[in-house]
């Protein structure tokens, strides 16, 4: 858990962060969200004390941060750049060993353990191990750099705009595995985007942080739902706010148990789907309803369009 | 269009890593004639005679070829070395934040030890320092500081933003993101800044000769002193092949470790 209290930052006569307070709960990924100068960066690298707060404090799993020597607090915190900043005369596996060797594992722990991050991140040891940074593609890159950061097993990942770098296909791919090794790992992210939708996506809570000041911290639905009024309500007032709305739902909180009115011979939706695509492929295939399944294939009743769009409105 | 990018660089790695014949032969036929002048220069008496007055001796004849050559290199090799490290520890300091404003102030200094020329260096040393080794070791090594200098700062400014962030993001210290990513990745333009200086000195340590200083500067005062063309070219001959060679051994280094630093 971080604990963020009346935190300030000062850059001559600019206050990049102005008295931000907000607390990011264990497990979950929050996604801190601005325009470029709103102070997000430099709220993010407070936590690690990349940069150090002017006022206030950070308190990560109870302990000020501002009592650890900053080397031996980093050390301990994933950290996830744009453009990953892998560095380019170490091969991938002295890359991704970089901060174990720093804490001094032993050696065949760090080979173990650098073995294990490349299956994981689907990078073959025989063939990426010994690589050069430059001699990867940019999603292998990012792929390194997220390794490299979760190599010593932190309980908390810090990420600036990292995937930001990426093109729209490899982008869509490194989000949901992020999600996925969250889920898995049980880690805590603090992830920076200037991209709503990403942080919709990918943020449990997110943070809209304007000059300075953090304007809302709220669920995406909420933040949907609610907007502060200003900025974030200009900001999350687009058209396409319906469907942002229903990207947040799965087939699972709209099905019912009635019959789909079609053949059976058309392909059911999983009730894991989220509802957006779901709406879609009721559109694309012009019907009314679709039968549901579980992730075992049996039958979870029915999906309607009108079900679908009563969610896609202004919540009451 | 990115398929041919991709061929091109490949191509381009590959001309780095891999000389051409014609290139190795070229090295080695001018490493060939060096060790024939120097070692057996009687060879080439009968083409240097065509080049002396009569009567006049065609071949260096007041002293050892090899001595002074000896002497010459390690002339070059103790100025620049002196100079790298000169110029190599100023431009780490001026590149720390805390030495950021002492730059333009180094700057201004190692461009004066450029502009000022050798010659007038010896003009001035001479009276305080007398005559030899010393006066000429001051000179070279005043007028190797600048390409050195530039390049360390070129080089450690050059490290990507993005990779000094993240190694302070990892929690390396200050000394190990000194020694293990900024200075590394800055080696290949420090080295090429040492080629540089390396090479200007050794054709500038000719002079050394007018002040008594050994080297192959004696061979060319030698012949310019009585009208001795051929001992002038042998002078200048073996100087130009070494500083050829030096060039060319110094930038395998550099293509080596450039390589290494993932920036081929």
């Amino acid at each position: 858990m971080i604990e963020i209290e009346g935190v300030s930052r000062r850059f001559g006569d600019t206050l990049a962060v102005d008295d931000v307070s907000l607390r990011v709960e264990a497990g979950t990924v929050t996604a801190l969200v601005g325009a470029s100068g709103s102070g997000k960066s430099t709220l993010l690298r407070m936590i690690n004390r990349l940069i150090e707060p002017s006022a206030g404090t950070v308190r990560i799993d109870g302990r000020d941060a501002a009592s650890v020597p900053g080397e031996a607090l980093r050390r301990g915190i994933g950290y996830v750049i744009q453009g990953y900043g892998l560095f380019p005369h170490w091969t991938v596996s002295r890359n991704v060993a970089t901060v174990p060797a720093l804490l001094g594992w032993d050696r065949a722990r760090i080979a173990r353990r650098v073995d294990e991050l490349l299956r994981l991140f689907d990078l073959d040891p025989d063939v990426y191990a010994a690589k050069l940074p430059h001699e990867l593609s940019g999603g292998q890159q990012q792929r390194v750099g997220v390794a490299r950061a979760l190599a010593a097993e932190p309980k908390l990942l810090l990420m600036d705009e990292p995937f930001g770098a990426l093109d729209p296909l490899i982008r869509a791919k490194a989000q949901d595995d992020l999600v996925a090794l969250q889920r898995r790992l049980g880690i805590t992210v603090v992830l920076v985007t200037h991209d709503m939708e990403e942080a919709i996506r990918l943020g449990h809570r997110i943070g809209v942080m304007e000059r300075g000041r953090l304007l809302q911290y709220a669920p995406p639905a909420e933040l949907l739902a609610r907007p502060a009024p200003g900025y974030v309500e200009r900001l999350m007032g687009g058209a396409d706010r319906p469907f942002q709305l229903l990207s947040l739902l799965t087939v699972a909180d709209a099905r019912d148990d009635g019959p789909a009115d079609v053949g059976a011979d058309v392909a059911p939706v999983p009730e894991t789907l989220d509802l957006r695509d779901a709406l879609g492929l009721l559109l694309w295939r012009g019907v009314d309803s679709l039968p549901v399944v579980a992730a075992d294939g049996a039958p979870r009743g029915r999906l309607t369009l009108s079900a679908v769009l009563r969610r896609a409105g202004r919540p009451a | 269009m990115s398929r041919s990018g991709e061929t091109l660089r490949v191509a381009g790695t590959r001309a780095v890593r891999r000389a051409s014949p014609a290139a190795i032969a070229g090295r080695l036929c001018a490493a060939a004639l060096l060790l024939l002048l120097v070692l057996a220069p009687r060879l080439f008496a009968p083409a240097f005679r065509l080049l002396a007055e009569d009567g006049a001796p065609a071949i260096y004849d007041q002293g050892s070829l090899l001595q002074l050559t000896l002497d010459h290199v390690a002339l070059v090799a103790g100025s620049t070395a002196a100079s790298a490290i000169v110029a190599v520890v100023l431009g780490v300091l001026v590149t720390r934040p805390s030495g950021r404003d002492f730059l333009p102030l180094s700057r201004t200094l190692v461009n004066v030890g450029q502009v000022f020329p050798p010659v007038a260096v010896l003009a001035v040393a001479v009276p305080l320092v007398g005559f030899g080794l010393e006066p000429t070791l001051i000179a070279l090594v005043l007028y190797g500081l600048l390409p050195i200098f530039e390049n360390t700062v070129a080089g450690l400014d050059g490290v990507p933003a993005a990779v000094m962030d993240a190694a302070r993001g990892m929690g390396l210290d200050p000394r190990r993101r000194f020694l293990s990513v900024e200075l590394p990745l800055a080696m290949p333009l420090i080295l090429a800044g040492i080629r540089l200086s390396a090479v200007i000195n050794i054709g500038t340590a000719t002079i050394g000769s007018t002040v008594a200083a050994k080297g192959l500067g004696e061979v060319i005062l030698a012949g310019l002193g009585t009208g001795n063309t051929a001992f002038i070219l042998q002078g200048g001959i073996i100087v130009g092949l070494l500083a050829v060679l030096v060039y060319d051994a110094l930038g395998l280094l550099e293509a080596r470790l450039a390589a290494r630093a993932g920036r081929a």
